[in-house]
């Protein structure tokens, strides 16, 4: 089956990011598709590259990105949610004139269109960290 | 590419969170992508289709204003229910847009009804 998930909270202050990784291994696992994972909202600040989380506690951004490179998956940010709460890849600095951009090079800004577009291509959508 | 009937079930009040605007953002986007798209206000996200909305004080933008547009994207399947309105007294009369009110009971085939289901 062709899923996508959508994640929705923040990497620290829920746990919702953290299950969404370990359900989209399972599904792996079990030899499912996973056609698209997309990150809305707070979820976006996992892109945060300067993430630098205390030394006894998981890296989970780097965990998604490890993730990501060891199966080749599409992730996609969504640029308009990223980039409010700070999250900018090169182009948006320069078209902001931000000195400086902190995206983390496994991720990718994109627009809610990736999301429309996963919706309408996946059998299911499942989201982590809604209401 | 092909539709997915897509249900926005909204549960949080129009300020205080930014979910509001964010399922507000994925309606109008999918409904762009020619997806149907149904939303349900439950609880006190009821409040977020209340008429006469003023945020000036709070230096929000105004939810009302963003509602108000999605006649215009084609989406008119705007559902809540009879204990969301009773809960906080509420009638057709206090929305800004035309609503269908059902029992708490046909939530559940509402959502059966929709091929993708997203919470805020």
């Amino acid at each position: 089956m062709k899923f996508s998930i959508v994640v929705q909270s923040s990497p620290f202050s829920s746990q919702a990011p953290a299950t969404a990784l370990r359900f989209a291994k399972a599904l792996l696992e079990q030899g499912h598709e996973l056609y698209r994972v997309f990150f809305y909202a707070d979820g976006t600040l996992i892109a945060n590259n300067l993430i630098t989380p205390p030394q006894d506690e998981r890296d989970l951004p780097e965990a998604w990105a490890e993730f990501k490179k060891q199966n080749g998956l599409d992730i996609v940010v969504c640029i308009a949610a990223a980039v409010k709460r700070g999250v900018i890849d090169e182009n948006e600095a320069r078209r902001y004139e931000k000195e400086n951009s902190n995206l983390h090079p496994e991720f990718e800004l994109s627009g809610l269109g990736q999301l429309a577009e996963a919706i309408a291509v996946s059998d299911r959508v499942i989201t982590f960290g809604g209401q | 590419m092909s539709t997915k009937s897509v249900l926005i079930i909204n549960r949080t009040p129009p300020y205080g969170s930014s979910s509001p605007r964010e399922a507000l953002d994925i309606a109008l986007t999918c409904s762009i992508f020619e997806q149907p798209v149904s939303l349900l206000f439950l609880g006190a996200g009821i409040f977020q289709l209340l008429n006469n909305q003023n945020t000036e004080s709070i230096e929000q933008k105004n939810l009302e204003s963003i509602m108000s547009s999605l006649p215009m994207y084609d989406i008119d399947q705007l559902y809540t229910t009879k204990s969301s309105l009773q809960a906080y007294d509420l009638t057709v009369e206090d929305l800004c847009l035309p609503v269908q009110i059902i029992d708490d009971t046909s939530v559940a085939s509402l959502i059966n009804d929709h091929e993708t289901v997203l919470t805020f």
